[in-house]
């Protein structure tokens, strides 16, 4: 029996969804939809834009107005949306592969205007609508179908990125971690601004495998073993962070909106005539 | 039936365009037809630039000056590389600075001092479009003087209105009191 | 009441004042040259009349950020010059599929690459027909004067919406950049087209159902009370995802079919003296005004010739180059690229006449006299 969630704010119709058993897509969903009923959004005022890969799907099983874009441009599609009518929430689904490789332009610019727009990237560490490649989240030394002799790319820090590019309101969650990871989405949809939550979620399919991980509960093992809430961590020696990642709310600001900026320039003229 | 093609030349910054624009817009007041139209390197400063315009009592349907019948030239390089595509009977008008005047008794010339009295006498050389503008009225009529005035006012910068109009005058005046100055069959 | 005025109007700059005339409030481009000065414009106009501009960080994030606008309910558009129009051709493609109504103007410039970035050129032809990737139609306008770009502007806006579909503006840097008197239409002498709303409630709402007697699907807009879904996937009426063959085969049928099918409606050509021609230049934007001189030059020396100028580009005027081959002795396609329209003609009218070409590619407009020459000495040949 589906919960009063799914029935709510999902398109039942559409369900089972495509994602894998094991794989934590419907885990960062559901923490979506749970913030937003938190929050009490209206359902019409809200859109949902993502782009192309397995995160991607989620916008067709989620019912407000939803766009599947084109691969890395959903925050282009959304910032004209969001332009066009400003006073729509706009929340962008996307991946790591996405929002960072073929879509990393418009991260950084998005963030650098500070729309406000809030971005969950799904972060599996791999492509894996595709079959299980490398992505630019990918951990040095891991293996994917192309890198078959492990990474040697640095994978990127996207918390880093947004927060460098602008974003003002950054945070990571995991899957493990669910409570945790629906209030910083409702926080990060509460900012008025540019947000950015990276979910870290698992592909026990592909990356999980092709890396001998283990099986989704052995990766799940991991995520509650290895993030560390930015409080903890703080006081943690180097060599107690080895191999550990931050969780939490890592950087937030206060900076004029885009949209709100844009609104003053029309409203100048308004009052000129 | 009246058709004039003219050819503006110089370097880029000084405003040729900007001259093309105000002479075709002069010449729309006036009621004719008019066409005009640039061509540019990639230099913003510098280079080489013109503009070209096309006043007509008929309909203008290929849009470019190929032979011109009146040119200008403010650079000696402007003037060397279009000097050939001015017509037999064509007036050229060139700055004085241009110090080698091209040897051709089929056109007439006028040698007028514009980027000097941009420079000296208005103390901005930036009007030395608006100076070319006078003398070029002044020798051809071929917009009305009050066009040509409303079409400067209408497209310079705001707060330069005198200074502009300083610059028309002054460039009335070089052929009014320069006519010493010609050169060629029409002298 | 609007007052018909006269004006000395550069191209670009009428694009974007027939594009405001037309209903768009929104712009997303990137800068590129001969098309810059439509970017500029509309920064400086848009938020005068309540519309918004973004300079976006891409071309590809222009195009996408119009469709997503336009998605909104807002009517939008971008311009750029080939290099720019390459980059945009898998959001058109999207454009397409979802059936998003936008405008994106090409003032084209010499190519491939870099290229010539000052100087005109028409070898987009092809690149505004099948530039995106996977079968479908387009409509690509292409007008020769500044006053034929205001029409061409609010026509491209008014079959965008009637059509729900991108729409090509082409351009090039002669007629894009050149100034010329223009008679301005009053505002009761335009005629604006906009997307049909749905006309049931929300409940009943299929974003891609084709009701008994319409063209394509009613439209609703994001924040309209009709929450519903858009995919770059094959769909159904219900817009959702379906990999099914036979969901897949109507649905690009009726893509290609809905503009296909009023070819009577979209198509427009000029026809300049071919009633009495047994020979005629065939030529588009700026250099259908060369050939335009050229008749006139010819006529005057006895020539039997005249010009057919299709201003609907694509898609194809089939019927219309069907008939003058009939009739005609010859045609010269005349284009400033090494023969792309040409193709089609010749595929059309090859088997009723003799299609020939004439083309130059050094960034510069073709003058009337080599239209001149050449067809004198291919009369002489």
């Amino acid at each position: 029996m589906p919960s009063n969630l799914v029935n709510e704010y999902f398109r039942t119709e559409n369900l089972p969804h495509i994602w894998c058993p094991g794989c934590g897509n419907g885990i960062v969903t559901r923490a979506i939809v749970k913030a937003v009923d938190n929050l009490g959004l209206n359902r019409e005022d809200t859109c949902v834009v993502s782009g192309i890969g397995c995160s991607s799907r989620a916008s067709g099983y989620l019912d407000f107005n939803t766009i599947h874009t084109t691969h890395g441009r959903a925050l282009a599609f959304a910032t004209g949306i969001k332009l066009a009518k400003p006073d729509l929430n706009v929340i962008v689904i996307t991946g790591d592969g996405d929002s960072s490789a073929i879509g990393g332009n418009h991260l950084i610019h998005a963030a650098r205007r500070n729309i406000d727009i809030t971005t969950i990237v799904f972060n599996n560490n791999t492509y894996g609508m595709t079959g299980g490649q490398y992505s630019p989240t990918t951990p040095t030394g891991d293996k994917g179908t192309t890198a078959p002799y492990g990474n040697i790319d640095m994978a990127f820090d996207l918390c880093k990125l947004a927060e460098a590019a602008g974003a003002t309101y950054v945070s990571r969650g995991t899957i493990y971690t669910t409570n945790m990871l629906i209030k910083l989405v409702e926080n990060g949809i509460k900012n008025k601004g540019f947000s950015f939550v990276e979910a870290m979620t698992i592909c026990p399919t592909y990356y999980g495998r092709k890396n001998k991980k283990g099986e989704a509960v052995d990766m799940m093992t991991y995520l509650k073993d290895y993030a560390i809430n930015v409080a903890a961590y703080d006081k943690l020696t180097d060599e107690q962070r080895e191999g550990k990642f931050i969780i939490g709310e890592l950087y937030k600001s206060e900076r004029p909106e885009y949209t709100e900026e844009y609104q003053k320039i029309i409203n100048s003229f308004a009052e000129e005539v | 039936m009246a058709h004039h093609e003219i050819r503006l030349t110089g370097s880029g910054g000084q405003g040729l365009i900007l001259a093309g624009i105000i002479l075709a817009e002069a010449a729309l007041y006036d009621g004719l037809n008019v066409v005009q139209s640039q061509s540019y390197g990639p230099e913003a400063r510098g280079g080489a630039s013109k503009a070209e315009v096309i006043i007509s009592d008929s309909e203008i349907s290929y849009p470019k000056v190929d032979k011109c019948d009146l040119m200008l030239a403010l650079t000696q390089a402007s003037c060397d590389k279009y000097i050939d595509t001015l017509k037999p009977k064509g007036i050229l008008i060139a700055d004085k600075s241009v110090d080698n005047i091209p040897k051709r008794d089929d056109i007439t010339i006028y040698i007028l001092p514009i980027l000097e009295t941009a420079q000296k006498d208005l103390g901005k050389p930036m009007v030395s479009n608006i100076v070319a503008l006078g003398g070029i009225y002044e020798i051809t009529k071929l917009v009305s003087r009050d066009s040509l005035e409303k079409a400067v006012l209408r497209r310079i910068p705001r707060g330069t209105e005198m200074l502009n109009k300083k610059a028309l005058e002054e460039g009335y005046n070089l052929i009014k009191n320069h006519k010493e100055e010609c050169y060629g069959d029409g002298c | 009441m609007g007052e018909r005025f006269v004006k000395l109007m550069q191209g670009n700059e009428a694009c974007v004042d027939a594009a405001i005339a037309a209903g768009m409030k929104f712009y997303a481009g990137y800068p590129i040259t001969p098309s810059t000065e439509i970017a500029e414009l509309s920064a400086e106009k848009l938020p005068r009349i309540g519309g918004r501009f973004i300079q976006m960080e891409d071309e590809i994030a222009g195009i996408s950020a119009i469709i997503g606008a336009s998605i909104a309910g807002t009517k939008s558009m971008t311009a750029t010059s080939g290099p720019g129009f390459s980059l945009k051709q898998e959001g058109i493609g999207y454009a397409v599929i979802t059936e998003t109504p936008c405008v994106i103007v090409n003032v084209q410039r010499g190519g491939p690459s870099t290229g010539l970035p000052t100087a005109p050129a028409q070898g987009d032809i092809m690149q505004a027909r099948w530039g995106t990737h996977g079968d479908h139609s387009i409509i690509a306008l292409y007008p020769w004067s500044v006053r034929e770009i205001y029409d061409a502007t609010i026509r491209a806006f008014n079959l965008s919406e009637k059509y729900r579909t991108p729409v090509i503006l082409l351009m090039d840097e002669v007629i894009g950049h050149m100034r010329e008197r223009i008679e301005l239409p009053t505002d009761e002498e335009l005629t604006i087209i906009n997307r049909k709303k749905p006309s049931c409630p929300p409940e009943e709402y299929k974003p891609y159902k084709v009701n008994e007697g319409d063209i394509v699907p009613e439209m609703a807009g994001f924040g309209e009370g009709y929450r519903f879904h858009v995919t770059g996937l094959t769909h159904g009426e219900s817009g959702f995802p379906s990999s099914n063959g036979e969901v897949a085969e109507n649905l690009i049928r009726r893509l290609v079919g809905k503009i296909e099918d009023n070819k009577d409606d979209i198509v427009e050509v000029h026809e300049y003296l071919l009633d009495d021609a047994d020979m005629a230049v065939i030529a588009f934007g700026s250099t259908a005004r060369s050939a335009k001189s050229a008749v006139d030059i010819l006529r005057t020396e006895g020539y039997k010739i005249g010009m057919f100028r299709p201003i609907t580009i694509w898609p194809l005027a089939e019927k219309q180059l069907e008939e003058l081959s009939i009739k005609l002795k010859k045609v010269i396609v005349v284009e400033m690229n090494v023969g792309q329209y040409y193709l089609e003609v010749d595929r059309v009218a090859g088997k009723n006449t003799k299609v020939e070409k004439f083309g130059k590619v050094n960034g510069e407009l073709i003058t009337p006299e080599e239209i001149v020459s050449y067809i004198k000495e291919g009369n002489h040949a």
